[in-house]
């Protein structure tokens, strides 16, 4: 047997006695370059050679462009009301001791874990107006189901679990002695949680913002019983993808999902720039 | 300020954390809390400064029950040990909290506030760090800064709980000095806590040697060392060597023989005879002395550890001779104690 | 001379001083809020999937499942997930092995690689199976010609459930084996053993719990998803409807209660799920990686 001598320079991976790196590396490249890598090129290959002139047209289609509009509102507005009440949870989750919270905690996930349609159906005939929260919001005048607000209430219950999985192991993990610090320099309760814990909190909670946002641009099955669905007014992006596919528009369909990856990507790489550039200055 | 614990009692969860403690503190004063782990110091020094309620008893601060104070209204000076530092803040925004967060006149303007932190970074001698954040010191630079919060809100009195236990050795000795100046320079009452005896009996006036909740002696360093007043103090403090004795007519015995220690106002009984192994007078012939035979002989430093086997119980004891001296080698070796305590054995 | 110190700390206290908490109104108040929210969100949805479907008594609800679709869907959600979760089980522990083990150039971007299925929409993640194997598309042609399908059928299916589920068990395995480093497998190798004894009698008993969790998570995904799926079965009754798709067809042909019937057994699913995970988290915690969520 003999053994390479070590070059000094630029290596592809550094030396190492475990065995196997060919064997999975390779496995691991060819399945990810099979699943993913040829899907995704045939979507990228195909917005290129829809031409910049169709492209364009299809972007600045009235119907698509209110369909991305109401996607991404709805999104935005859900994944803030989540960081309000997601945050709260955590709190309550992290700094009370109460009967039944290891329940409640598992709870958190159940969003996670029931599938979507299932999400759907039932948040439709809870909201819809002859349904058990439905007819207590009727006489108010306010209609849910068959709303953007129904697609609002379908994201925050989907992206729920994204923030209070992302602060919760933050907020287990704040010092207690940076709050009694802050205790003995005088500063009262609402001083410490607005100047001490919420600043220390921020990175997690945008963290947590951006993915549940993330998930409720692309999120297709909880929505579309509970939203209605009218063109211009409840159609999300997703939906009108599908239904170009079901028209056999394939470059209306893939162009609608070029913009939608862009727009989620360069949102999650700008957080992701905000989040690093955070952690270098904070530690 | 001075500062009275008064017959304080504190229970954690029903387990009592300390013990009906009192303390005098003098104003100006600066005091060493000393003790093993779960001897109730730091208990004790978070019950000054509010951040837990007693059990029972008072704490004043001068002629003022501070008990019946928030920890906000105490105004106390708080150093923790893992300093504590507000990480998204930066160095003068940290030291500014306590006046930043101050209400109507009390609270001075915006200038006023950056002039004082500028000023203790001074007095900490980290001039220029102002805009620095906590992630970019040391851990001495941040230690320092959680003094100069602290001194901020120019506390009553300056609590410092294990103030160089996260440190390094060498940056701990220069930390010391440090602080010694300053407390000389700003007179503040300052009470802080330690497992380490050195650093305690190097830098405070009095000493307060705490142990299982209760305390077991005040004393500056030189009475802690010299004449401890407990088995605990005598060998937490310093090295000890002990040996099973006996007292009969006002001497002290091993086995059957006396050992040419005299205690005419020792109970007579068992007792437990204590001396620092280095403190011994090494004896050639031995008529009243403590004779043993060489069982293990260590070099350590500049002086050699020997450890005797007494009589006929095979008791050991350490003692240390210096490295040249020919009764390191001998098998037998004979000595007395210059300076030793008796305690009876209950 | 100094003792020699042994490093020691005074213990922690949980104290619940008043300077590092609320009032207790205050504390009942933001209780009953995040309680109140929680139930309307996350307990009411669960609790009338299971209401609807006993709406019109248990028989009709035994009906509903034993209709033959409603039994074909079940065997091919089934299916389905038997051909995913193995898939993705030996994938995941390749993929973390490679990472994990070794050192080498590009291995935060095969990282990032792995978590995009987490923000592609479901819907694209079958648009691009459409745009590779439909009747337009890039492989189209060929497939037609040699008689083999893959849209609208099974394997169609299972090519979009893998896609959307691959990162389950790898997101699971990677930190933890990095976590625990590769001291033990340098000293299984040391002993002589080799490359698959070190695996199988060292690696994996050390990562089985974090494993279990990964295709606990995966698994679930597989049965309950619904727009990747839905984009390329085509709808096929009886052929090409795994579960989610039926509780569509039937929830759209107004069949409450066979909807929610099968909508009861997913939501069965997802309660074992969380049981099962919750069990793990609270007897292995340690031993499963610190990355929660997804």
């Amino acid at each position: 047997m003999t053994i390479a001598p070590a070059k000094a320079g630029w290596r592809f991976r550094q030396p190492s006695v475990i065995p196997g790196f060919g064997l999975t590396l390779g496995f691991s490249l060819a399945y990810l370059t099979l699943i993913i890598l040829i899907p995704l090129s045939g979507l990228v290959w195909r917005s290129a050679a829809l031409g910049w002139a169709d492209f364009w047209a299809i972007a600045t289609d009235r119907r698509t462009l209110n369909a991305l509009e109401i996607s991404f509102g709805t999104a935005f507005i859900a994944a803030a009301v989540n960081v309000v009440f997601g945050t709260l949870v955590a709190w309550v989750l992290v700094r009370y001791r109460f009967p039944g919270r290891r329940i409640v905690d598992a709870m958190v996930d159940l969003p996670f874990a029931l599938p979507t349609a299932v999400a759907g159906i039932a948040l439709t005939t809870l909201y819809a107006p002859n349904g058990w929260i439905g007819h207590l919001l009727a006489p108010l005048g306010i209609k849910v189901a068959y709303t953007p607000l129904g697609i609002v209430v379908a994201l925050v219950f989907i992206g729920l679990p994204f923030v209070v999985r992302t602060v919760q192991p933050i907020m287990e993990e704040i010092d207690k002695e940076v709050e009694e610090a802050a205790a003995t320099l005088g500063a009262n309760r609402f001083q410490i949680i607005t100047r001490i814990l919420f600043p220390g909190l921020s990175p997690a909670i945008v963290t947590g913002f951006s993915l549940a946002f993330a998930r409720g641009v692309g999120e297709y099955g909880s929505v579309i019983f509970i939203a209605g669905n009218l063109p211009y007014k409840s159609e999300i992006a997703p939906l009108l993808i599908v239904i170009r596919l079901e028209e056999y528009n394939y470059p209306a369909a893939t162009a609608i999902a070029a913009i939608m990856l862009l727009l989620s990507f360069s949102m999650l790489l700008v957080i992701n720039l905000a989040q690093s550039w955070s952690r270098k200055r904070y530690g | 300020m001075e500062v009275r614990v008064a017959n304080v009692r504190k229970e954690f969860d029903r387990f009592p954390a300390l013990h009906d403690v009192s303390l005098d503190i003098k104003s100006g004063e600066l005091i060493a809390l000393l003790g093993p782990s779960g001897s109730g110091k730091t208990t004790l020094l978070r019950l000054i400064a509010g951040l837990e309620r007693p059990t029972r008893g008072k704490i004043f601060f001068g002629d003022e029950d501070a008990s019946q104070r928030s920890i906000q209204e105490r105004n106390v000076g708080f150093v923790f040990q893992h300093y504590a530092l507000f990480r998204h803040m930066t160095v003068a925004d940290n030291i500014g909290f306590g006046l930043k967060v101050r209400h109507g006149p009390s609270r001075p303007p915006a200038a006023e506030i950056r002039r004082r932190a500028s000023e203790l970074l001074d007095l900490v001698q980290l001039s220029g760090l102002e805009r620095r954040y906590p992630a970019q010191l040391s851990g001495g630079q941040r230690q320092r800064v959680a003094l100069a919060r602290a001194m901020a809100i120019e506390p009553k009195v300056l609590l410092l709980d294990e103030p160089f236990g996260a440190l390094d050795a060498q940056v701990r000795r220069e930390l010391r000095r440090w602080l010694r100046e300053i407390h000389d320079r700003t007179g503040h009452t300052t009470v802080f806590v330690t497992h380490d005896q050195e650093e305690a009996l190097e830098l405070a006036d009095r000493v307060v040697v705490m142990s299982q909740g209760r305390i077991e002696q005040v004393g500056s360093a030189d009475e802690i060392y010299d004449t401890p007043n407990s088995p605990f103090v005598y060998s937490f403090i310093g090295e000890s060597s002990t040996l099973p004795v006996k007292v009969e007519d006002g001497q002290v015995w091993i086995a059957d023989r006396p050992i040419g220690l005299s205690a005419p106002h020792a109970p007579s009984g068992e007792a437990m005879l204590y001396f620092r192994p280095h403190d011994v007078e090494l004896l050639d012939g031995c008529s009243g002395c403590i004779a043993g035979t060489v069982a293990a002989s260590r070099r350590v430093a500049g002086t050699r550890r020997v450890e005797l086997e007494i009589g006929g119980e095979r008791q050991r004891v350490e003692i240390e001779l210096p490295v040249d001296h020919p009764a390191a080698q001998k098998s037998r070796v004979a000595f007395r104690p210059r300076r030793w305590k008796l305690f009876p054995t209950a | 001379m100094a003792d020699p110190e042994i490093k020691s700390y005074e213990p922690h206290h949980e104290s619940q001083s008043a300077a590092v908490t609320e009032s207790r109104p205050v504390r009942l108040l933001l209780m009953a809020v995040a309680f109140a929210f929680l139930a309307i969100f996350l307990l009411l949805p669960l609790i009338i999937v299971f209401h609807e479907a006993l709406a019109k008594g248990l028989s009709a609800y035994t009906e509903a499942l034993s209709n033959p679709d409603t039994r074909s869907a079940i065997r091919l959600t089934l299916l389905v997930a038997a051909i995913a979760v193995p898939l993705n089980v030996v994938f995941g522990i390749s993929a973390a092995w490679a990472i994990a083990k070794f050192e080498f150039k590009g291995k935060a971007f095969l990282t990032t690689l792995i978590d995009l299925p987490f923000s592609v929409s479901p819907v694209i993640s079958g648009l691009v199976y459409v745009l590779l194997f439909g009747a337009q598309g890039l492989l189209g042609g060929w497939l037609k010609e040699h008689g083999i399908q893959i849209l609208f059928a099974v394997p169609g299916i299972v090519l979009a459930t893998v896609f959307v589920t691959f990162p389950f068990v790898a997101r699971e395995l990677i930190p933890l084996m990095q976590e625990q480093g590769n001291g033990d497998e340098e000293a299984a190798l040391s002993l002589g053993a080799n490359g698959w004894q070190t695996f199988w009698y060292v690696t994996l008993p050390n990562v089985k719990w974090g494993l279990l969790y990964g295709v606990l998570l995966c698994n679930a995904r597989s049965m309950g998803e619904f727009g990747a799926v839905s984009v390329v079965s085509g709808h096929i009754r009886g052929l090409t409807n795994t579960m989610p798709l039926h509780v569509e067809i039937l929830y759209n042909e107004y069949n409450a209660v066979g909807a929610f019937a099968v909508a009861s057994l997913l939501a069965g699913l997802a309660l074992v799920t969380l049981v099962l995970k919750t069990l793990l988290e609270m007897r292995y915690g340690a031993e499963i990686a610190a990355t929660r969520g997804h």
